[in-house]
């Protein structure tokens, strides 16, 4: 409290010059300014900002209170009340959807975690340079395109000519390693992408495959926050490789596996790249396949009703912070490091 | 060395916005997807020695470039003068009011353009306002050499539904080979092919969903039949197993518009040459497959030049020049009267392919686009999907579509 005090109280008030009557006017202009060139050079970020971050937001609270086919240009808009809400909330495919993305958001979500954290206390303990190169590559999928990696996938999970079911076909029929997996081929050719019931966890595969390198640089530049003396100490008290990490690192990085999991939860729940490639531009196993991000594109793009969609994404914005929120709650004093 | 002052350096700026102002009053754009672009090089020079126009080009994939005229639309600038549209598009866009209206214009043309083509570019207010530029006749392309192991013959398989998916059987037990990639197809082909007079696609004359009637109902259950009976690979289109399908010979038939042959010869199977042959649907009935639109946008400021263009697009020889240069099937009638169509196509195994889309071309019937099609057609995929792929009731899943479709089509 009283280093508060004491910086307010020092804080230097900006220079005055009191203006002659003759001079006023010159140094009205030179004050305005001067005063302004602070705002004059941000203010290219504020434009771009406004225009394309603030405008939209509104835009969209008005759009969704009206019907507007975008092809048919601005005047076509007519205002609808709460039409779009209860449309969509009364709209079984849109929960359908919006539980798709809870599954898929919890399966790569969860799994990302659960590896990124042991993954990255070992990626601690090999030392400085291992620790580099290795980081790097996990990380390296994070940096890449993520079209251009759902398209490799969709290569990848084919179902005759695919590289996953080609490498279990050799499992299943292979001398030694067919005993164990000979019954696969009962199952061939797996339709990864083309069953409702697989492209969930095929999607969330990919979701996991490419975050979990993220997560394990969190987690990783946590741990090196960590002091080491820490360690020792429980070493010396006797606690086992394991016991150091559940009880001297784990709670120590709960600031970073908060924040980690937050942005986990708000980029799961508004997954589309993936999903959307995977299932082909939505035409197959889409039932399952489809995320809410990946409806309301449906309703706003190829149904061109962009009020629809509005309302869509405004639900979807509600329901993430319903989520965040009782995820600060529940775990949010811990999670901030306890500095209340 | 001579170094430009900023003063010289502006005034040079200047000129040549104001010399390239004089080019551009002659230059129009053409907005498009491949293989147009070829189609456009291959043509400017000659329509601008005829008009004095110069042709540019703004070329996107086939997805981005429907994405960017609905985006242009909305935003009211930034589309070209001649925009081309794809018929799965086409419904969508004419209604909107984003199009000039070509109807007086088109007239003296239209007595050369199928029916059926001409309603497909219609607005709801019974209005032109795209042309269309190039058709897809549905045939079915099959194995030739499959048939002939099997001993049967073309027209007995596709004397109607039954012996066509007779012939599946037979091909499953005898000859290990599935009758079709992806049964998704049969339906479809069904649905958009048999549609009672009066009625559009899905909806009728008073825009009444028609989705559970007789028709959707016995398409969706000779795609169960293919499905259940394991007569198809649930092979999406164009996908990796798509393509080696045609190569290895996983499949024996395949319904498509007859522009597919151009991508069998020239890069998806072109090593089974000699093997494939082309047939009418199964039960004769005349379909199309695809095809594409010419349409001049509102916001267009040459719409005079831009329609030159169309009509040099949609004259006799230029329709015939882009059979030629990227196998777009004229949509012009007349044309079907040249040496071409006679000619004998090799990789058919010498089949006069060409007088056989000629036919179907002129004799599909006109349907009524409704502003909801687009609406309709995901909804009734998704139904079938679920019925395939997860075993539901097909009048259960055809009711949960025509709720759908009446909530959302306002």
């Amino acid at each position: 409290m009283t280093q508060k005090t004491e910086l307010t109280g020092t804080v230097p008030e900006a220079p005055l010059t009191v203006p002659s009557p003759v001079q006023q006017e010159d140094s009205r202009l030179k004050a305005f300014f001067q005063k302004g060139t602070p705002y004059w050079f941000v203010s290219p970020y504020i434009i771009i900002f406004g225009v394309f971050g603030i405008f939209p937001i509104f835009f969209m609270i008005f759009l969704s209170f009206h019907t507007w086919n975008p092809v048919a240009g601005l005047a076509s808009m007519r205002f609808v009340g709460w039409e779009n809400y209860t449309l969509s909330l009364t709209d079984p495919t849109l929960w359908h959807t919006l539980w798709n993305t809870v599954v898929i958001a919890l399966l790569s979500g969860l799994s990302q975690h659960l590896v990124a954290l042991p993954m990255a206390y070992l990626l601690v303990s090999l030392g400085h340079r291992a620790r580099h190169w290795l980081t790097t590559a996990y990380f390296l999928p994070y940096v890449t395109s993520t079209v251009a990696v759902s398209m490799i996938f969709y290569i990848m999970y084919a179902p005759e000519s695919g590289i996953i079911n080609r490498a279990l076909v050799t499992l299943a029929n292979g001398q030694i390693t067919g005993f164990l997996f000979g019954w696969i081929n009962d199952l061939m050719p797996i339709r990864w992408l083309q069953e409702n019931s697989l492209i969930r966890y095929s999607i969330s595969f990919v979701v996991f495959w490419k975050y979990v390198g993220f997560n394990i640089v969190i987690y990783a530049a946590g741990l090196t926050t960590i002091n080491k003396e820490l360690y020792e100490a429980a070493k010396i008290d006797g606690a086992s490789s394991w016991q150091r990490f559940r009880f001297v690192a784990l709670p120590l990085l709960k600031p970073f596996i908060f924040f980690a999991v937050t942005l986990t939860i708000i980029g799961n729940m508004n997954l589309f790249d993936e999903p959307y490639v995977l299932t082909r531009g939505l035409q197959q196993a889409a039932t399952n396949g489809m995320t809410i991000s990946n409806y309301l594109y449906r309703i706003g793009w190829e149904w061109l009703d962009m009020g629809g969609a509005a309302a869509v994404s405004w639900i979807l914005f509600v329901v993430i912070g319903i989520f965040t929120g009782i995820y600060f709650w529940l775990f949010g004093r811990e999670g901030l490091g306890g500095n209340d | 060395m001579y170094k430009m002052t900023p003063l010289a350096a502006a005034v040079a700026a200047v000129a040549a916005v104001a010399m390239s102002g004089a080019v551009i009053s002659q230059e129009i754009r053409f907005d498009g997807f491949p293989d147009y672009d070829s189609q456009i090089n291959a043509i400017a020079d000659d329509f601008k020695d005829v008009s004095g126009i110069t042709v540019q080009q703004l070329i996107n994939q086939h997805g981005g470039h429907h994405d960017r005229i609905a985006t242009t639309l909305a935003t009211g600038s930034g589309l070209g003068d001649v925009v081309l549209i794809d018929v799965g598009f086409v419904g969508a866009f004419v209604d909107g009011g984003g199009f000039i209206d070509l109807t007086d214009r088109f007239e003296p043309y239209r007595g050369n353009y199928p029916e059926y083509a001409i309603a497909q570019g219609q607005g709801s207010n019974g209005h032109q306002y795209a042309v269309p530029v190039d058709l897809g006749p549905g045939v079915l392309y099959f194995r030739r050499d499959f048939m002939e192991d099997l001993g049967y013959d073309i027209d007995e398989v596709t004397a109607d539904w039954e012996s066509y998916i007779d012939y599946g059987i037979t091909l499953r037990d005898e000859h290990d080979t599935l009758l079709i990639g992806d049964a998704g197809d049969i339906a479809n082909a069904y649905i958009n092919f048999n549609v009672e007079s009066g009625n559009g696609l899905y909806f009728d004359a008073d825009g009444e969903p028609l989705v559970t009637n007789e028709r959707f109902v016995r398409a969706f259950e000779l795609a169960r039949t293919v499905r259940q009976e394991g007569l198809d690979g649930n092979i999406t289109a164009w996908s990796e197993d798509w393509t080696t399908g045609f190569q290895e010979g996983t499949f024996a038939t395949q319904m498509s518009g007859a522009w597919l042959l151009g991508h069998l010869q020239n890069w998806m199977a072109p090593d089974t040459a000699g093997n494939w042959g082309v047939s009418h649907l199964p039960t004769g009935i005349y379909g199309t497959w695809g095809g594409s639109f010419l349409a001049i946008p509102a916001q267009s400021a040459k719409p005079d030049e831009a329609w030159a263009l169309i009509e040099y697009m949609i004259s006799e020889d230029v329709q015939l020049e882009g059979f030629q240069n990227i196998a777009a099937f004229p949509a012009h009638t007349a044309t079907y009267d040249h040496a071409m169509f006679e000619e004998e196509i090799d990789f058919l195994r010498g089949q006069q392919a060409r007088q056989m889309w000629a036919e179907i071309a002129e004799n599909v019937e006109p349907v009524k686009p409704h502003r909801g099609d687009q609406i309709a057609e995901s909804l009734i995929g998704t139904a079938l999907e679920n019925v395939l792929d997860d075993g539901m009731e097909i009048e259960r899943a055809l009711q949960n579509a025509e709720n759908q479709i009446r909530r959302r089509v306002r």
